[in-house]
Formats: structure tokens, sequence, C-alpha cells
């Protein structure tokens, strides 16, 4: 039950409507898949010709899922990358290696009622829930905001078609935030997926409609990630300049060179591995340096902080 | 591996617990240098380290079958020492499946884990244990999902629900705890639950470990050691029983405190659950006497300084304010002042 690099095999493809993909990966290692979790989302490593991209997509599988990962894509214009490769790129039996499920989307369990807001393609976080929430008897609505013709597309994984609501962009169809928040009883919590647009006006309504903070939840990719932008980083002591790349951290860099540092846990909050700088700017991301200490620049923990702007740092390493 | 139990040891009564030379060897000595302060030192919780206890994400070991029957116990005589509020259920099916895989996974000889679909054979052998059940439905169980499984493995077990930005005790199976209570603990968010602690608040102890648990992630479950100190190798030192072991401090003599009095240490495991992304803490819980621990010599010196320069607000709050002389005197004849190396390892191989 630990480890944090899957390699899965795509088992299929379907196209569910002309822009939307399903890929369902099976593993490609021997055992049941970690459990896929409500909420959760997998980072998927694709090796395009020239570069390798790395994108999150919400697990759409029953939560608790352990022979099968799904997922849908969404073939988007101004792609990183990573869609089109889906789209145009990816066939059956492919190897791809993901991270573990991770999740910074789960429902509140105390809640008594679930009210989820999504915006086209954002509806993927909530399939899962859906599952879970009726497979429980668990209150909730799901209303989805989208292209008119695509309102079908979902249908599948939603076994409760009385709990969802589907808004379009027609006189009649437009979802109304405002009225829908005023509705709910208490100790209702509110999730919404989607564009910024969507969001923004989600949580201006969740405000002004005084919803406590800590029932209004936005999904947010990528804030777990480690990496950032590639940048350098000189050694002093140890004469060596390293080069660190936008999926690792200044750390793991610093160990692949054989450079040893000290440390414990690895995510910036116990202290061990503090590193004096000698030059450069660094952006911090743990929890260990005060403020003061942040500001003065003379620290950095390399398990999880970074150069800023994709600036040189130089180490008394 | 075969592990050569000790079924008819007692932890409370006439206390029969003792360690082997093997167990004392394997002992997770919890300090890497001469004086100790808290530190938020947690660390991956990756197989293998200075002791075996580390070779496995769950260790069972020679006191596994006493164990369990001292809980069961504690178990009958306070029925409140688990708890799980009502939203729990989801982690408390979690928490089965990640025990009985582990356990089931490296233990085979001890335990197995059939699965047909949600039709589940559950076998624990040194328990005489056979279970089937269906995979969340709570009916098909003796009790509680969290209960039943907890019953079966050594040590505590805490269930935090994360949200509002903190994490929450709202279940636990607690039986061998160092002075507190779930009973009173349960429902409270992790800086309220930690209130009694001294001098780690001001430190930011608590801030930096909270924040990285929150981003705790499934697969990559994270380990720190905890310690104190208790008179006879009694599991059960609860607020609930102090009157059945309080006064057992002032017990002491120098002729007696090597047998008595027992480092305990707590292996606390911090792990990411699936579907409810809830945590599950399991405080695994090992005494050795002084006796025992002398045996080694790096530990004996080890011990002596680090007691004697112990901040007088953590021996306080542990307890420790009356034995402490005479455990330092006792001590003070296995420290010969010779330099220790950093580390907690034994550095011998036999005894
Ligand atoms: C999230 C799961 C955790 C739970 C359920 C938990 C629970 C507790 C409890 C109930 C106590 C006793 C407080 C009292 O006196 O009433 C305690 C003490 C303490 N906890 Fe935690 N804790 C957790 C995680 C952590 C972590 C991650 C740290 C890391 C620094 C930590 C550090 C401490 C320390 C230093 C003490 C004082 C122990 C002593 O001196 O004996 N705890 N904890
Ligand atoms: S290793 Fe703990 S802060 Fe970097």
């Amino acid at each position: 039950m630990t480890g944090d690099q899957l390699k899965l095999r795509v088992a299929a493809i379907q196209d569910i409507a002309p822009t939307l993909r399903l890929v369902r990966f099976e593993n490609a290692d021997a055992g049941p898949l970690p459990p896929s979790a409500t909420g959760a989302h997998l980072q998927v490593v694709l090796q395009a010709p020239d570069k390798q991209i790395r994108n999150a997509y919400s697990l759409i599988s029953k939560p608790g899922s352990r022979d099968v990962y799904e997922i849908i894509v969404r073939r988007v214009p101004a792609s990183r990358g990573g869609s089109a490769y889906i789209h145009e790129q990816l066939k059956t039996g492919d190897l791809l290696t993901t991270s573990w499920p991770g999740n910074l989307f789960a429902p509140q369990r105390s809640a008594r009622k679930h009210i989820m807001i999504a915006g086209g393609i954002g509806i993927t976080p909530f399939l899962s829930y859906v599952a879970d929430f009726a497979n429980k008897g668990i209150d909730y609505e799901l209303h989805l905001c989208c292209r008119e013709e695509e309102k079908d597309s979902f249908a599948p994984w939603l076994p409760e078609p009385d709990k969802v609501f589907m808004h379009w962009d027609a006189d009649g169809h437009r979802l109304d935030i405002p009225a829908l928040l005023l509705r709910q009883p208490a100790n209702t919590h509110l999730y919404v997926c989607g564009p910024d647009f969507l969001t923004d006006d989600v949580l201006e309504a969740a405000e002004a409609g005084g919803w406590p903070d800590n029932h209004v939840h936005c999904e947010r990719f990528g804030s777990a990630l480690s990496g950032g932008e590639a940048f350098r980083a000189v050694l002093q002591r140890s004469g060596k300049q390293i080069e660190v790349g936008e999926h690792e951290s200044l750390l793991e860099a610093i160990e692949r060179e054989g450079v040893e540092v000290p440390c414990l846990c690895r995510g910036g909050a116990c202290g061990v591995c503090l590193t004096s700088v000698l030059d450069g700017e660094p952006q911090h991301r743990d929890h260990y340096l005060s403020k003061t200490e942040r500001a003065s620049g003379k620290h950095i923990m390399p398990c999880v902080s970074r150069a800023r702007g994709g600036g040189l740092l130089v180490l008394d390493l | 591996m075969t592990i050569a139990f000790k079924p008819d040891e007692t932890y409370r009564g006439d206390y029969t617990y003792r360690n082997s030379d093997a167990a004392i060897l394997r002992f997770p000595f919890p300090f890497p240098e001469d004086s100790y302060m808290y530190s938020v030192n947690i660390e991956p919780h990756v197989r293998g380290g200075f002791t075996p206890v580390y070779d496995n994400p769950i260790d069972v070991d020679e006191h596994y079958i006493a164990e369990c029957r001292d809980k069961a116990i504690t178990l009958e005589r306070d029925p409140g020492r688990y708890a799980a509020l009502p939203h729990m259920m989801t982690a408390q099916w979690d928490a089965l499946e990640m025990l009985m895989e582990c356990l089931s996974t490296d233990y085979p000889a001890l335990f197995s884990l059939h699965k047909d679909g949600d039709h589940w054979t559950w076998i624990n052998r040194p328990l005489g244990l056979e279970q089937s059940f269906t995979f969340g439905k709570e009916e098909t169980l003796p009790c509680e999902p969290f209960e039943y499984i907890t019953r079966q493995v050594q040590g505590d077990f805490a269930l935090l629900d994360q949200r509002n930005g903190t994490l929450y005790l709202d279940a636990g199976m607690v039986t061998s705890q160092a002075d507190w209570s779930l009973q009173f603990d349960v429902g409270m968010d992790f800086m309220e639950w930690h209130g009694p602690v001294p001098l780690a608040h001001q430190a930011g102890v608590f801030e930096r470990a909270l924040k990285f648990l929150l981003m705790l992630r499934q697969g990559q479950p994270m380990r720190r050691l905890n310690w104190t100190m208790t008179v006879n190798p009694r599991l059960d030192t609860s607020p609930e029983t102090y009157p059945e072991w309080g006064p057992d401090r002032t017990q002491l003599t120098l002729d007696n405190i090597g047998r008595k009095l027992h480092l305990r240490v707590e292996l606390q495991t911090l792990w990411r659950l699936p579907r409810s992304n809830a945590i599950l803490f399991p405080l695994r819980c090992y005494l050795a006497s002084l006796d025992e621990l002398v045996r080694v010599p790096k530990w004996g010196r080890r011990l002596h300084r680090v007691l004697s320069t112990l901040p007088r607000e953590l021996a306080e709050y542990k307890g420790m304010v009356r034995f402490l002389p005479t455990a330092l005197e006792y001590l003070s004849a296995h420290d010969d002042g010779a330099p220790t190396r950093s580390g907690c390892a034994a550095e011998i191989s036999t005894l």
C-alpha cells in the first residue's frame, strides 16, 4: 500500500462527444491498483516526441475502484499539448507512467448536503462524488453549465438523474447562482469546478449570501505538485553546477549529483535540510522559515523551495 | 520469518512482560543525539532503517498475542476506549482494508485475506479467527470495521477527518495511551488536542507539522517516534485508570528501578486513506525496562545524558519528576563518559 508511481496500460479509448474522450487504464504491473477516491486526480506523464507533458486529470471511476481508472479529456484548442496528445496520439495498449491518485478536492464528510456546480469538463471530479453519494444515500444536487448539445454526454455516470440539473446559455436555462444558494439548508457544502469566470461568480455569490468560507470549495489543480520553472544552482563548496528540472525538487537534483544534504520530512516542515544561500533569490514554499527569515533570503529548504523566476541560486553546499 | 509469540505474558497484575534479546536489539530507541527537545521529527515511513521494526509498514512482534489480549481486557472494562463519529464510516473501511492488506502481504504465514469481489474472507492464525464479510456492509461484521481490525493489531489507532484546514480526531481505538483520553479528545482539532503539550506550540512545531500533514499523500506514509516513561510494563496508562497505576511512581527505589521503570516509545505513522481522504494514525507502543536497555552500551550512556539534560517542562509534562533522580543514579553507572555516535542504532548485533 505504498509507492508514488504507477505503470498503466491504456485498456480502452472511447469518444463520448466530438471533443470528449474517455480513456480507461488498467495496471501494467501485477495486482490491483491503489483505490481511487472521491474527488481524486491522477498526474499523467505523456511522452510526446519532443517533450514530456504532465497533466492532472480527475478520476471518474467509482470511488474505491481498483481494477480500472477512467478519465475524460476535453480537446482544447489552446492545449499545452496534453489534450492534443491524448486526442491524436494515444492508442489502446500504450504504457504510461502516472502518480498515485492524489486528492485536493475531497468532499466534506460531515456535511448535511452537497451542492456541486460544474462548468463543462469541470464536471469530471463530481462524477466520482455522485457515484459515492448515490451509493451511500447522501443528499446532493449537481448543476452542470455546458453547451446544450453536450448535456447528455455524461449520462452514463449520473446514477440519479433527478438530482442533476443542466444549464446552458439560452433564456430559461441559465443557472441563477444566488437563488440556488439561497434555498439550501444549514450545513450545506458548496463545490465548484470550471472556468475561472464561473468559479469567481460562485465564490462571489457565496460571499454575498453569507456562506462561511469553510463551506465553499474549489478545485485547484497543481498546488501540490513539487515542480515549477527549471533553474540552475551552484553548489559552492562542492564546485558543482546543477540543472534543476521542472518536475524535480532542488533536493532531488542535488542528490542526483551525489552531494548529500541532511533531510527528514522532504516536505518543508522539519527544518533539517536548511541550507545557506550565498547568492540568488529563493522562492520559498516551506512551512519552516519565519517571515523575517524568508524575507532575508539567507536560507532555503531545498526539499520544496526553488529559485524565483528561474534565476540562479548559489548554495553553501 | 517465524515469530516466537509469548502468549502468556501480562501487562497488568503480575506484569510478566519481558523482551527477548532479539526484541531488545530491535527496540526503536528514540534518541539520535545525547539531548532531546521537541521538533518536527517526521520522516517518510519507508521500509528499512536503524531497527527491523521499520522493515514492514505495520510491525508484528513477539508480544502480539499478549497485547491483543490486554487490549480486549481494557475494552471489556471500558468500551468507551473505542469511539467513532458517524461520518467516519468510509474511513473505517479504508483503515480495515489498509491494515488487512499490509498484514496479509507482509506476514502471509500469520494472516490471509481472500477477496472475491466485495466478498472477503480474513484469517488471523495467531488469534484463531476467520471471518467472511462483505466489504462496505457493516452488518456483516461482529462490530464496526475499525473496531474489528484494530482489536487485531498492536497499538492504538486514531482516524483524523480533514476539513476547515485542520484535522479532527473523529474516531479512535485507544487502550495503551500515555495519559490522554479519547473520550475527552474525540471531535477536537489538531491544535486543541495538542493544547497541554509544553514548549512545542511556541516553537512552531505543531503549526508546521499540521501544514505538512494536510498535504500527506496516499501511498507515502510518514513516521515519527514519541516517548515517555512508565512504571511497570503497563499498556493501559489512561487518565480513567490513573488510580491503578499513578501511585506506582512512588514505589521506585534504586534497587527496583532497573526492573520496573520502562522507556515507552510510540512509533507513530501517518497514512492518507483513499476513499475518505482521512488520515489513519497508528500509535504503536514499545516497552523496554532500564535493565533491558542498558545491555546496549550506547543506549545506556545516551539515556543517561538525555535524561540529565531534559528540559524541566518536559519532565513535568511526562510525569517523570518524582523518579528522575533515582533513574539518573541508576543510569550513571552505565555512562562512562565515552563519546556516542549520532543516530539511534544499537551498533551491536548480540547482547
Ligand atoms: C495527526 C495525528 C496526531 C494525533 C491524533 C496526536 C495526538 C496527540 C495526543 C492526544 C497527545 C497528548 C496530548 C495531551 O497531553 O493530552 C499528543 C502529544 C504530542 N504530540 Fe501529537 N498527535 C498527532 C500528530 C503529531 C505530530 C505529527 C507531531 C509532530 C511534531 C506531534 C507531536 C506531539 C508531541 C511533541 C506531543 C507531546 C508528547 C510527549 O512529550 O509525550 N503529534 N499528540
Ligand atoms: S527535509 Fe524537512 S524541511 Fe526539508
